[in-house]
């Protein structure tokens, strides 16, 4: 499994003289993940101690179902965004593709090491590295974009030096900073004023990463001006990495006391209150990606309701929409970005009749669309089907309103997009903007429907994925 | 771990420098301003750390029988090596942000010839 996460960091340096090796990387990586996944699911955590010095002193990697599921997730995402990347760098010098295939890889590795590490010092190091690779990436995609990016790396100081303080006092608590010493060590020392405040400040460090409603600040700007491969990245698995870090520490670390439960019922309302928001606001937009964000934080939303809720369905639920999500994001930003450039900078106007000229590509992006508002057969429907079944287990009614009104809410700002993609003749609406023929290349069209594909596999095999995967992620409740 | 040496004064010079490096991202306009803020805040998160590993009487925690078996050796009590081992990270990665938030305003005051932010913000909505 380490070979997951040195072969982007060897194909780093390589990686200069070859683009192959960047697709290749991730993809040996997915395929190590996977394994590393079944090895887990059968016969119980994986752990592996770097440098030989045994846990708690040593730094450890474990891979369990949760772990290695995101693992996985994160791999296959990033191969094919990796592949998609390709028609959008052939316009780029050498080098620069070479600076971006790295940083890319940096990414990748980063929010690998996020998933399988077992030690919450580690866990902030890799967020700093994926962070950095992050802001690089980001700032490429022009002048507006360099503002956001700014902006974007204070904001994610300020929540990883949160996180590393709420660290520091759960260390002075119990002097280890390894996530299964912690988990033995904090009943005895949890519930004094020192641990309300570590799990205060991780739980905020922790949020501002994941975009939550009131922290997403810096989101909106950062996903809609980045070129179209990193938003697509960024956006499909940035958040939920971080969405993984939190349920990692709040059911697998820190003792179910009174500080987490107040953490989590203050969580529950954010989110609610965000979920509803950001839908409003997505509803609010005009340009397609800053609409796509928003919506995002909205999504966002739902994980971390279902995550506070806290009930086995309900976490379930949060896990099958982190995976229906990114891959449904990643869809949707790829299509976008796929677009010839003039369309993807435009409003939802300039989707007009998009049908007609890259009909697999507005497939995929419709399938995606749906999965978001929650129709079935996709990922989407059975997600919050799930979080809903949560809600209503805890007697949660104000929520489970707040989830569906939220589903029309996504339902009206998406169909707005499709029925402009179907419906809408762009030479009677826009005679300047006559058809050209397909301009989106193979390369890219491939992973954007694969992603498609993906979003109604996962819905189809929900049940499978369910009791063989997220059953076993579970912590025990 | 609890026990510190000279009172708890180190605690609180973390606590203001945090404080002061939060309040300095929010306030200040100029974006080098901010970015000194930000490492300030950071200077806080270490010095916490770094004053959680001291002991009272502890020594350096450095192994020294070969050299002066009779002076440090007898000793029991060290310093708590791994938080600075810890910050040795956390410096790294601090210093790091700082190169790319710097390159960032390198590339910002190329194009706008201005690093405050109320400028900025003009120029951008135009």
């Amino acid at each position: 499994m380490i070979a997951a996460l040195l072969v982007p960091l060897v194909g780093r340096f390589s990686g200069r003289l070859a683009r192959g090796i960047t697709v290749a990387a991730p993809a040996v990586a997915l395929g190590c993940a996977v394994q590393a996944l079944r090895v887990a699911l059968a016969s119980g955590p994986w752990h592996y101690s770097l440098g030989g010095w045994a846990p708690p002193w040593g730094i450890e990697y474990v891979v369990d179902p949760l772990g290695g599921g995101m693992a996985v997730l994160v791999a296959l995402l990033s191969t094919l965004v990796a592949l998609y990347a390709g028609p959008y760098l052939r316009d780029l010098s050498p080098r620069r593709t070479a600076i971006f295939d790295s940083l890319f890889l940096l990414l990748t590795s980063g929010l690998l090491g996020i998933t399988l590490t077992g030690d919450l010092f580690n866990l902030y190091v890799f967020f700093e590295i994926s962070s950095l690779a992050a802001y690089a990436l980001l700032a490429s995609g022009g002048e507006r974009a360099v503002m956001a990016t700014f902006r974007y790396l204070l904001l994610g100081t300020i929540a990883a030096s949160f996180y590393l303080l709420g660290l520091g006092y759960l260390y002075a608590l119990t002097g280890t900073v390894n996530m299964a010493d912690l988990a033995i060590r904090l009943p005895d020392v949890g519930g004094g004023s020192a641990f309300t405040v570590g799990v205060v400040l991780i739980v905020v460090g922790l949020a501002i990463k994941m975009a939550v409603f009131p922290l997403h600040g810096w989101m909106p700007d950062a996903y809609t001006y980045a070129p179209p491969p990193v938003t697509m990245f960024i956006a499909a698995v940035m958040s939920k990495v971080s969405a993984y870090a939190l349920l990692r520490v709040l059911f697998f670390v820190l003792p179910p006391t009174g500080a987490v439960e107040t953490a989590l019922s203050v969580l529950s309302w954010v989110a609610a209150g965000g979920v509803l928001a950001a839908s409003v606001l997505a509803l609010a937009q005009t340009d397609v990606r800053r609409m796509l964000a928003y919506s995002s934080v909205g999504q966002m939303g739902y994980v971390v309701l279902g995550l506070s809720l806290g009930n086995a369905a309900a976490i379930t639920g949060a896990l099958l929409h982190v995976m229906g999500h990114a891959v449904a994001k990643a869809c949707l930003f790829g299509a976008v970005g796929s677009l010839p450039r003039e369309t993807a900078q435009a409003d939802i106007a300039g989707f007009a009749g998009a049908s007609r000229r890259a009909p697999f590509t507005m497939a995929a992006f419709t399938v995606a669309a749906l999965s978001l508002v929650g129709m079935p057969p996709t990922a989407g429907f059975f997600s919050k089907w799930y979080l809903l079944r949560g809600a209503f287990e805890a007697d949660a009614w104000l929520f489970a309103g707040v989830l569906l009104l939220s589903s029309l809410l996504s339902a009206l700002y998406f169909f707005r997009i499709l029925e402009q993609i179907y419906f809408v003749d762009p030479s009677v609406a826009e005679p300047a903007r006559t058809p050209q023929r397909s301009t989106v290349s193979l390369a890219s069209r491939v992973p954007v429907v694969t992603l498609g594909a993906a979003v109604l596999l996962i819905g189809l095999f929900n049940g499978w994925l369910v009791t063989a995967v997220i059953q076993h992620a579970l912590p025990e409740l | 771990m609890s026990v510190v040496a000279w009172g708890q004064l180190q605690y609180a010079l973390a606590a203001v420098l945090l404080l002061v490096g939060l309040y300095g991202m929010l306030v200040k306009t100029n974006l080098v301003r901010k970015l000194m803020a930000m490492n300030v805040m950071q200077v806080g998160v270490i010095v916490f750390f770094v004053s959680l590993a001291v002991r009272a009487g502890g020594t350096p925690p450095i192994e020294i029988e070969q050299h002066a078996p009779d002076a440090a050796a007898t000793a029991v009590v060290y310093a708590n090596p791994l938080p600075h081992a810890l910050m040795l990270t956390a410096i790294v990665v601090s210093v790091s942000t700082t190169g790319v938030a710097l390159a960032l305003l390198i590339r910002i005051h190329r194009r706008y010839g201005t690093l405050d932010e109320a400028e900025l913000l003009d120029r951008l909505a135009e």
